[in-house]
């Protein structure tokens, strides 16, 4: 058994690079991909709770919990359902709008790291190359909307594809105080630099920003409380009132791969990715939770999924010039002020700037 | 992954006659798509496909911030707009053939006008023969960029910067006007209000049953 092991591992180090990367990005999409199964079941047996329901209790797997095996029976009705097509939609465009939307959120995966050594691509310009991926998203949704020729549709389109430029600003500028912090735009890197204990991490220095960036997220989600654009209320579905079956499925994989990629860049760029929190304490500091490990990342990322359900489950919906105004007269100058204090922060080295890689 | 060895050039070839064939078929097809909104999307097409090209010269800042910018942020306006014009597209072709001979000759004086600098200043010091040279692997692009915007070129950078601004400025002042008699929200009122002003609880006494 041991031997087969070493076998096995001296097989994986004679791969090319490629070929190795290939697996990693396989096995990443696909982890992400089975997150987002049981995150729609967490979501609806949290809501259900705290609504005092039960929530899905019918699908077991193997006779085991109640509602575990709902999520393959959503996907496979789904997966057996007609794609209608509505007559007078764009064809290429309507097919293809799914995709658009889906693909940027498991993209941006490749510069996460996942633990100190695990992440797909050390790229210096990460910060960058996830704020580019994040601002792609948009496509999807607004040519899902114009493509299928109904007016709700439309009209969830251009409600997203405001609401995702408004925000994408407020986005942006709490990343530009990370980035001071941090003095760095490789992910790993600004994770390395909040080591030093709880207090340490970004979100004691960067509070505010750390609120904006994670409002500002939701909003880029298009969850409740800014789901305008889905609006079932009022506009139906939105933007994808017309899609069925799989391509359906596709949207909602990509809010929820949305959901779990904005939990876990505010793990990394506000809570030390997979930096133990417990490091150096009596008892417990030399045990392996005191080790840096992807348990710790996905501690903090159900932490703050678990955020996103339980706004959703609290707060009524926002109007939409409600939105507006929130995202370009709270949270944007929020942001610009608090880069101000940075500003006066690293000049008298307090906080992170105290760190030797500013002198 | 560098261009280093034999192969990897000749991959690094082989991706760059992809994304530029690319390219220019995206930018054909800005100028031959019958509708305004494919237009839009084979300009986001080609503005990713150059961005590709910037990578493989290794000048990945550029190329990220030409996708977040244009891509992300000035498309998406575009296509904001395309799609909520109503255009009739047989009254823009009336006009086509008639006026062909100014489109002709504006792409001449543009044809002209890039080859005569090329003739006149070269290409900046850059050797063609030679092909491309990578950077060692600790060369940060982005770093280097930043430090001659902000030495070399710190004035023609803020002044670009104070250009920005004042067109921000403009464009607003340019678009602000106060319509008569809509019916916009006091925010302010809206916030302040107390339960007490909107809501009135009444004491109803109940009913002696019969």
């Amino acid at each position: 058994m041991h031997t087969t092991i070493h076998h096995l591992l001296a097989l994986w180090a004679t791969l090319p690079e490629i070929v190795r990367t290939l697996v990693w990005i396989l096995i990443i999409t696909i982890g992400v991909i089975l997150c987002v199964a049981f995150l729609t079941l967490w979501e609806r047996k949290v809501i259900g709770w705290m609504q005092l329901r039960r929530g899905p209790n019918r699908v077991r797997i193997f006779g085991l919990l109640p509602g575990l095996g709902q999520p393959f029976a959503d996907v496979f009705k789904l997966l057996t359902k007609e794609v209608v097509v509505p007559s007078g939609a764009s064809q290429f465009l309507f097919r293809i709008a799914p995709a658009l939307a889906l693909v940027p959120a498991l993209a941006a995966w490749a510069v996460i790291p996942l633990s100190p050594e695990l992440v797909v691509s050390k790229a210096n310009a990460g910060l960058l190359y996830l704020l580019a991926l994040s601002s792609m998203g948009v496509y999807g949704i607004i040519l899902a909307g114009w493509s299928a020729n109904s007016k709700y549709a439309m009209l969830g389109a251009m409600r997203s594809a405001a609401q995702m430029v408004a925000y994408e600003i407020a986005m942006g500028f709490a990343l530009v105080g990370v980035l001071m912090a941090a003095g760095s735009m490789n992910l790993g890197d600004i994770v390395r630099h909040q080591q030093g204990g709880f207090l340490a991490w970004n979100w004691f220095w960067l509070f505010p920003l750390f609120v904006v960036y994670f409002i500002a997220g939701v909003a880029e989600t298009n969850r409740a409380p800014f789901d305008v654009a889905e609006g079932e209320s009022e506009i139906v579905a939105g933007f994808h009132v017309e899609y069925s079956g799989i391509a359906f499925a596709l949207f909602f994989l990509a809010e929820y791969a949305n959901m779990i990629l904005i939990s876990a860049l505010t793990a990394v760029f506000f809570f030390g990715g997979w930096i133990s929190p417990v490091a150096g304490y009596p008892l417990i500091g030399h045990t392996f939770l005191a080790d840096p490990s992807f348990f710790w990342l996905g501690l903090k990322v159900f932490v703050f999924l678990f955020l996103f359900l339980w706004l959703r489950a609290t707060f009524p919906r926002y109007r939409y010039d409600q939105i507006m105004r929130l995202g370009w007269k709270a949270l944007i100058p929020v942001t610009l002020v608090w880069i101000g204090v940075e500003m006066v922060m690293a000049a008298i080295h307090i906080g992170p700037w105290a760190r030797p890689w500013f002198h | 992954m560098r261009p280093t060895g034999e192969a990897e050039a000749v991959l690094v070839q082989i991706l760059f006659y992809l994304f530029a064939t690319l390219l220019v078929a995206g930018a054909l097809g800005v100028i031959s798509a019958r509708n305004p909104v494919y237009s839009v999307l084979f300009l986001v097409f080609s503005f990713i496909n150059s961005a590709a090209i910037w990578l493989l010269v290794e000048a990945e800042f550029l190329a990220i911030v030409l996708v977040l910018v244009y891509v992300g942020a000035v498309m998406v306006l575009f296509l904001f707009v395309v799609m909520m014009l109503d255009i009739n597209l047989a009254e823009i072709r009336q006009g086509f053939t008639r006026f062909a001979w100014l489109g002709w000759i504006t792409a001449a004086a543009l044809i002209v006008e890039i080859v005569g600098v090329i003739w006149r200043h070269g290409l900046g010091g850059v050797d063609v023969g030679r092909g491309f040279v990578s950077e060692p692997a600790n060369y940060s692009n982005t770093l280097a960029l930043g430090r001659v915007l902000y030495t070399r070129y710190a004035y023609p950078f803020e002044l670009a910067a104070v250009l920005l601004v004042v067109a921000i400025v403009a464009a607003i002042a340019l678009t602000l006007r106060r319509r008569p008699g809509m019916k916009v929200q006091d925010v302010s009122r809206q916030v302040a209000v107390r339960a007490e002003e909107r809501l009135r609880v009444v004491k109803v006494s109940a009913e002696k049953r019969s």
